[in-house]
């Protein structure tokens, strides 16, 4: 079964340590390719990593668009980053992606993408981000090993407008329905609690 | 996480890290692709002590590789991805330093042998004056098992003094002196792999997803299962974020909110009598205490609404199996012993301790911390966690360490009582090692005093840290991949740190400065040490027979089974991972609960000061930041300290998001950055304590400690905060970041991929 990542937002606390361990690898020490940012933090502290997709069916838009074939998908369907040696620097695939997730260094004129570690993966390995995090909000894996063990959605089908674009990358929505019935509890509590004193309680601010 | 990167100038120099050190694109390209060798470690933080390969090439630590070890499996916060950062740091301190003019003049470079006279001299000349006890040993426990061993030794055996504590006591002590009381060992049940097979998870006081982001992974993965989970904090935190019920309790009131569901429990028939009849003493005046504890009551203390108590009192009462989980929060508190003990009484109402995957989990802050309250370096303590007052336990330590009884000292200070014996002329000097009071300790215009006060004040560090910069003597140390030795994680799990490198320039291992110490005043016959194994044999014989009983574990025994947890008597024992299946560890077997009266904190908002401080944590930074606001990946994402402030609070006084406001308490005030966000009670402010100086949170906090174990009440204390008439405005500047130079830009062939240089940052010393 093809190994792929899984992204599950609702479990990434925000760390950094994916942002941390890809810039580890050799061949761009320094800069990582994966970006975690805040949804709102003047609402929570709420964040949301993000890699590359990897986009499978159709041919990843990044790779469609470049007019000289400087971004190569291996025969296991993983987008490479940009050849140096082909790049031209026209940015069709900045405008392309549907995730935003190329970003072009104009010193280098390059642009420079997630390859999910393939030096890492060809090889059996996790790639950096999702073996270093520490909640699993990135993970690496097959798809039943996931559906297995971890609880929500695993969705490779994303909706743009009209467009539809499948990725090798999962984002693991929520399941349907929640396991824990805390209206249930809540109405069962405020039976129990004394009318006089509950009516001040009820705080608007209290999430 | 609670910064916005947009609150910080992102074109922010950085400090240390790869895209100001100074490699060229070629360097980059050739090392570490296949380094040397990979020596298989732990991390330098915190108490979980992940599993990874340190990448060793050239005699240099170049990087870090995940290492499949029982509990982390592969997993690193950010912290633990960059540590080996710390090993080449162009801040190391590399030679040793005395203000030679005195006090007031600038450090300067020495010898080593210049060092070691200097204080020596003078401790013998202090010592001879004012007596032993005039010298004070102030140790830590981000350091391995026999360097903790040693300091202990070296303070009774070496100076003779009786005053030797060190930084677990701003940390430790409350859960210590609980788990101590009501059980008998002072020791975390469970090992974390246990945590999935619960039913419900109570965290109390603990911020996990940021100050032990890797136990995590354990929490979801008891989740997967099915497993509730209740988080109590007075933010909003990562950890609250997801959690099925978030209790937003006021801070230092948390006896109210367990007492009410200890109530609760009681009224619907969901404590577990036989438990409670058979293993142990004291429910009755428990279950008489919190009677009056009703839901409303609590609330009026707590803050919390009436329904989330009964809510998270059923949730946890209903669950077959669960788990409290407790840290910092409720233990930095004037209270803090009893606020523990609440927890255990809930624990145990529920007859939990003993049960796979149930009870009471302390979460040790410290790498060592653990291991660092046993083995003799704590004020009261001898090895192995035998008490300094008891006879037998004098007896036994004496005879393993040659000397005759009468001759080890009585107990001594706590650390936090150390000051102000240092501020009142008591104690003449002082060697730290491992810690920096100027940003950990309460109130730190008097740790300013005292350690003003100190002639000589000796620091052993890797840094110039804010501590380092008043010490009359600074011995560069060895940073944790550059010696071998255990630690005990927070799950009493004894593991093994192995050296990489060797410490850069003429920075020695801290058990050979002390040693060096030792010899030099007289006492070498004591420390005849020429290895760390021999160190760890010895501490084996002087734990064994103690309530933390080390002798059965050997460094191969722990690289067979990943890990041993103590007790281990002997050598064919396998360890102890899980406790009190069978039995506590009091005489007659059975746990003791006390009943908790409510309690306020030491300083309660009023009229001048209404809102109530809290300082923690952010997931960058560790202890002090004296490691981690020196490297750049860490230090960018939070390199100040801000206030965070609830929004219908912040509307009132006028504050939005990014000003620079103004926070006073009784003791200080400093200006800071807010970050308004309802994450946060509205009457509760909150200030992360990572940084020094101008931006030390602990200029603000309150010094008052609980009676018993003196720690500090870090978490509670009253403030006001107030809009600056003019705020001040950074120089921004929109240099973008420079990733190629012409010279290194890619070619078509050769090409080169990489970072390129960039002078490094000024430093200011």
């Amino acid at each position: 079964m093809v190994k792929t990542m899984f992204i599950d937002p609702s479990r990434c606390i925000g760390c950094r340590a994916c942002e941390a361990a890809c810039r580890e690898c050799d061949s761009h020490k320094g800069e990582s390719m994966i970006m975690v940012d805040y949804l709102d933090r003047q609402w929570s502290v709420a964040t949301q990593p993000t890699v590359c997709m990897h986009c499978q069916d159709p041919v990843a838009p990044c790779a469609q668009v470049c007019p000289v074939l400087a971004i190569q998908v291996t025969p296991d369907g993983v987008v490479q980053q940009a050849e140096p040696s082909r790049c031209i620097g026209c940015r069709n695939c900045v405008y392309a992606c549907p995730f935003g997730v190329p970003k072009f260094d104009s010193e280098a004129r390059l642009m420079k993408k997630c390859n999910l570690c393939y030096d890492r993966t060809s090889q059996g390995l996790q790639p950096w981000c999702a073996q270093a995090c520490p909640t699993q909000a990135l993970w690496y894996g097959d798809y039943e090993e996931f559906v297995n063990q971890r609880e929500g959605r695993p969705v490779n089908v994303t909706n743009f407008g009209n467009q539809e674009v499948q990725t090798r990358v999962y984002h693991v929505l929520p399941d349907d329905k929640p396991r824990l019935d805390v209206s249930m509890l809540i109405a069962e509590a405020e039976a129990d609690v004394k009318a006089a004193t509950s009516g001040a309680s009820k705080e608007a601010w209290v999430l | 996480m609670s910064v916005n990167k947009d609150t910080f100038d992102p074109t922010r120099e950085f400090n240390y890290d790869f895209e100001s050190e100074g490699r060229t694109a070629g360097q980059w390209r050739d090392g570490g692709l296949v380094p040397d060798k990979l020596v298989a470690t732990h991390c330098a933080f915190c108490g979980v002590q992940c599993g990874m390969y340190l990448k060793v090439d050239g005699g240099k630590v170049v990087g870090v590789e995940p290492r499949h070890y029982t509990h982390n499996r592969g997993s690193l916060c950010p912290k633990g991805v960059v540590a080996y950062q710390q090993s080449n740091h162009p801040d190391r301190l590399l030679y040793p330093m005395i203000r030679k003019g005195g006090k007031g003049s600038p450090l300067e470079r020495a010898t080593w042998d210049e060092a070691f006279d200097y204080i020596v001299s003078r401790w013998q000349k202090i010592q001879a004056e004012h007596g032993n006890d005039a010298v004070a040993i102030y140790s830590g426990s981000s350091m391995t098992n026999e360097k903790c061993y040693i300091m202990g030794k070296f303070a009774r055996v070496g100076l003779r003094t009786r005053h030797v504590d060190y930084n677990g006591r701003l940390c430790m002590s409350s859960a210590a002196g609980a788990y101590d009381k009501a059980f008998g060992i002072d020791r975390a049940p469970l090992p974390m792999t246990d945590i999935p097979q619960t039913d419900c998870l109570l965290i109390v006081g603990s911020n996990v997803a940021e100050c032990f982001p890797v136990m995590t992974q354990w929490l979801w993965r008891a989740r997967d299962r099915g497993a509730s989970l209740i988080v109590a904090d007075p933010r909003e935190t990562p950890t609250a974020r997801t959690a099925d019920l978030w209790l937003p309790v006021k801070p230092g009131t948390d006896i109210a909110l367990l007492n009410a569901m200890l109530r609760v429990l009681i009224h619907e028939n969901l404590v577990d009598e036989d438990y409670l009849r058979e293993r142990t003493n004291g429910w009755d005046a428990v279950r008489a205490e919190v009677e009056k504890f009703t839901p409303e009551y609590a609330e009026s203390l707590c803050g919390i609404p009436a329904e989330r108590i009964l809510i998270a009192a059923r949730l946890y009462g209903r669950a077959e199996t669960s788990l409290i989980l407790h840290a910092r929060g409720i233990e930095h508190s004037s209270h803090g012993v009893d606020n523990v003990l609440a927890c255990i009484n809930l624990a145990l109402a529920r007859g939990q301790l003993g049960k796979v995957g149930g009870g009471v989990m302390m979460i040790t802050g410290q790498g060592n911390g653990q291991g660092g309250r046993e083995m003799g370096q704590k004020a009261s303590q001898l090895p192995g966690y035998r008490h300094i007052d008891v006879l037998e336990d004098r007896q036994y330590i004496a005879d393993v360490w040659g000397v005759p009884e009468p001759d080890i000292p009585g107990p001594g200070a706590a650390a936090t009582e150390m000051v102000h014996l240092m501020a009142e002329g008591d104690i003449r000097s002082c060697m730290v090692v491992c810690s920096n009071l100027m940003v950990s300790l309460p109130d730190n215009t008097i740790v300013q005093k005292a350690l003003d006060n100190l002639d000589p004040l000796i620091v052993v560090d890797f840094f110039m840290s804010e501590t380092a910069e008043l010490a009359d003597v600074v011995l560069p140390g060895s940073v944790w991949c550059e010696d071998e030795g255990t630690t005990t994680n927070l799950e009493g799990r004894v593991i093994k740190i192995n050296a990489a490198v060797d410490p850069p320039g003429e920075a020695r291992r801290d058990w050979e400065i002390v040693c060096s110490l030792a010899e030099r005043l007289g006492r070498g016959q004591f420390f005849p040490y020429t290895s760390v194994r021999d160190i760890w044999e010895e501490l084996r014989i002087a734990s064994k027979g103690g309530v933390a009983d080390y002798a059965g574990i050997t460094w191969e025994k722990i690289d067979e089974q990943d890990g041993v947890f103590w007790p281990c008597p002997s050598e064919d024992h396998p360890g102890t991972p899980r406790l009190f299946r069978e039995r506590f560890y009091h005489p007659d077997g059975r746990a003791r609960m006390s009943a908790i009266p409510y309690q306020p904190p030491a300083e309660e908002p009023n009229a001048d000061f209404p809102f109530r401080l809290t300082s923690g944590r952010v997931v960058y930074h560790y202890l002090s930041g004296n490691q981690t606001r020196r490297i750049g990946f860490l230090n960018e994402q939070a390199p100040e300290p801000w206030v965070e402030i609830h929004p219908h609070a912040a509307n009132q006084l006028g504050i939005t998001d990014g000003d620079i406001v103004r926070v006073r308490t009784p003791r200080a005030a400093m200006e800071l950055k807010a970050l308004v966000a309802p994450t946060i009670r509205p009457d509760t402010l909150f200030i992360p304590f990572h940084y020094g100086h101008r931006h030390a949170v602990n200029q603000l906090t309150n010094p008052a400690v609980d009676e018993g174990v003196k720690i500090p009440e870090y978490k509670a204390c009253a403030a006001t905060i107030e809009r600056l008439d003019t705020a001040i405005t950074e120089p921004r500047t929109t240099t973008a970041k420079v990733n190629f130079t012409p010279e290194t830009r890619p070619k078509m062939f050769p090409y080169a991929v990489g970072e390129v240089n960039q002078a490094p940052a000024e430093k200011s010393h």
